[in-house]
């Protein structure tokens, strides 16, 4: 098979230019193009209705490092993924170690794992405006659960303390613990089911030799399940890192299209749009913020690699070194 | 021993309790949606209820949408035609695509396939001002071509139909199919497609529901009002004239939601066991 295709094999092997030309062609055009010409217009001044531009130089990117707005943005998706992943991933990782736990020997698990993962087949759209009328302001089901349990939110008024239903967008903490809340509600669920295919391919005799030497459940899962999943959980977490930094649909249509209150969930993403088809349209900025967005998470992505990766190879030698010494 | 099993089933009764609490917030908000779709202003606003109201209900609350120019069955016809096609161009191209770099040796193979790998790594967020400026350009935008025509490159599905093609298709079956004088286009029509069928399923359902539910590309292409899709249509349902009409924006949001509830009550064991086959092999 490896060696050098002759005569009709080369002849037949030409057939793959036609079976990958559509997906070339498609990827150049729609795909490979649009990137590159983000880039480009990154240095211009195109904005409104006009077609034309001219290029800027770095103008974009130098008014972008000094945009408190973009940098609020980046604030705010920041602290709405971390209060989604951490919860997420802690969540589901307990889960999944019940789930697949044979002496716990749990029922209705089928059930239990499709049930806590249809949420992520929702339309984020429709989630968004679904938990907008739940947490509505002042007769919300969330406010009418409250208020029948006798919480409330008290305001002084003229002199007078009185009780109110909690307007829940109106604050700040709340608007993103929401946010955070059905982000984590849609996306633990696909978290569990692959940490437990992480679990079902770590090798039953780990576990037998260690239960031969007298491990307990606990140290099994610490010094078993843990470390065995660690790849598996550097996947979870570049992934969701990457996703999180292009949350959009909920913080978008949860509030009004422009991360109210006060900007404090807006997104980088809603504020691209923002820039892009709102008010000036200015394209060249939104495309400059792209690329911002992006440099940001590759940096992320990076760090993240260079902290979690496996480095029991680095290690070793230098335990090798040390006792030589 | 004994102290052994107690702690047991203390554990057991625990974990029960935290699977019930999350299976009830999982449905909760759900059950919320479909009640209320089919009460009153004054009933939801009277407070919560966990059984429904009537069918006269939501007639009235259908009527109360539809009458303010949410057009949910044009929405709903709209949806379906572009999650079709844009299920069918990227599954059948990214067959095509799989099948050319699993079988052929050509020059620039290799590249394509890190090509293939890199693009995975790039966020859509990247390309879109380009993208909405180069569709702006070539009069695109407002056109379903827009949307369906990148479909053909989907590099996550040819990705996931590679690799099935590498563990399950052996080149026995294509030299032998070649032998009986097949062209490659039938041989690939004819053998290849029905042995990867099942991966083309499990693909065309995650295309399909992530088509179903996209909002933001439609939202900022799709101008013209009769092509609206299903959640543009719902993200109307923010605006003030139907304030007033929360049953029907309940109706509404559930329109969106309750093809995929059905869908998945029925699917669901096809799918959970689907999103571990395409992202990690071992």
């Amino acid at each position: 098979m490896k060696s050098k295709a002759v005569g009709t094999e080369r002849r037949v092997n030409r057939w793959g230019y036609a079976f990958v030309l559509p997906f070339v062609v498609v990827y150049f055009a729609f795909s490979f193009y649009p990137t590159v010409y983000t880039f480009l217009l990154a240095f211009t001044d195109l904005r409104g209705l006009r077609s034309d531009f001219t290029f800027v130089g770095l103008e974009n990117f130098a008014k972008l490092i000094q945009d408190p707005y973009f940098w609020g943005a980046v604030q705010n998706t920041f602290i709405m993924w971390g209060l989604n992943f951490a919860p997420q991933l802690g969540i589901a990782l307990i889960l999944s170690i019940w789930l697949s736990d044979l002496r716990l020997n749990l029922k209705a698990k089928g059930l239990f794992r499709a049930v806590i993962y249809m949420p992520n087949l929702l339309t984020a759209a429709s989630v968004a405006l679904l938990f907008r009328s739940l947490f509505g302001y002042p007769l919300g089901p969330v406010n009418q659960f409250l208020n029948g349990l006798g919480l409330y939110r008290e305001v002084v008024r003229d002199g007078q303390v009185v009780q109110e239903a909690f307007n829940f967008f109106r604050n700040v903490s709340a608007s993103r613990g929401i946010v955070a809340f059905i982000q984590w509600w849609m996306w633990y669920g696909h978290t569990v089911i692959m940490l437990m295919a992480g679990i079902t391919s770590i090798s039953a005799s780990l576990y037998e030799s260690a239960v031969v030497d007298g491990a307990n459940s606990r140290q099994t899962t610490w010094y078993i399940t843990l470390p065995m999943l660690r790849p598996m959980m550097l996947y979870i977490l570049v992934t969701s890192m990457i996703g999180g930094m292009q949350m959009l649909d909920i913080p978008f249509l949860l509030t009004d299209m422009r991360g109210a209150p006060d900007f404090k969930i807006r997104t980088t993403s809603v504020y691209l749009y923002n820039m892009a088809f709102q008010g000036r349209n200015d394209y060249a900025y939104a495309a400059a913020i792209s690329i911002g967005v992006f440099l940001i998470t590759i940096v992320l992505a990076l760090i993240i690699f260079f902290f979690l990766q496996d480095r029991s190879e680095l290690k070793n030698p230098r335990k090798l070194h040390v006792k030589t010494k | 021993m004994k102290s052994y099993t107690a702690g047991l089933m203390l554990k057991r009764t625990l974990v029960y309790g935290i699977m019930i609490t999350l299976f009830i917030l999982a449905i909760v908000p759900i059950w919320l949606l479909l009640i209320n779709a089919t009460r009153s202003t004054e009933q939801i606003n009277a407070g919560i209820s966990m059984l429904p109201g009537s069918f006269k209900q939501v007639a009235y609350n259908w009527n109360a949408l539809t009458s303010r120019g949410f057009s949910i069955t044009q929405g709903f016809y709209n949806s379906l035609y572009l999650a079709f096609w844009m299920t069918l161009c990227g599954v059948y191209f990214s067959a095509m695509t799989a099948y050319g770099l699993h079988v052929y040796r050509f020059v620039g193979r290799r590249f394509l396939w890190g090509l293939i790998l890199l693009i995975m790594m790039l966020p859509g967020s990247l390309s879109f001002i380009g993208f909405y400026q180069f569709m702006a350009r070539i009069k695109l935008t407002d056109n379903y071509l827009a949307l369906i025509i990148p479909t053909i490159a989907s590099a996550g599905t040819v990705l996931f139909l590679r690799q099935y093609l590498q563990s399950i298709l052996s080149m026995e079956l294509i030299d032998a199919a070649r032998i009986d004088g097949a062209g490659e286009f039938r041989t690939f029509h004819t053998i290849v497609i029905p042995i990867v069928t099942p991966a083309l399923a499990a693909q065309s359902i995650f295309s399909f529901v992530g088509s179903w539910n996209n909002f933001f590309t439609p939202f900022v292409l799709i101008s013209t009002e009769s092509k609206a899709t299903l959640p543009m249509l719902v993200q109307k349902l923010r605006g003030d004239i139907y304030r007033t009409e929360y049953g029907g924006i309940y109706l509404g949001i559930a329109v969106s939601i309750v093809p995929i509830l059905i869908f998945y009550s029925f699917m669901s064991r096809f799918i959970i066991s689907g999103i571990t086959l395409g992202g990690v092999k071992e």
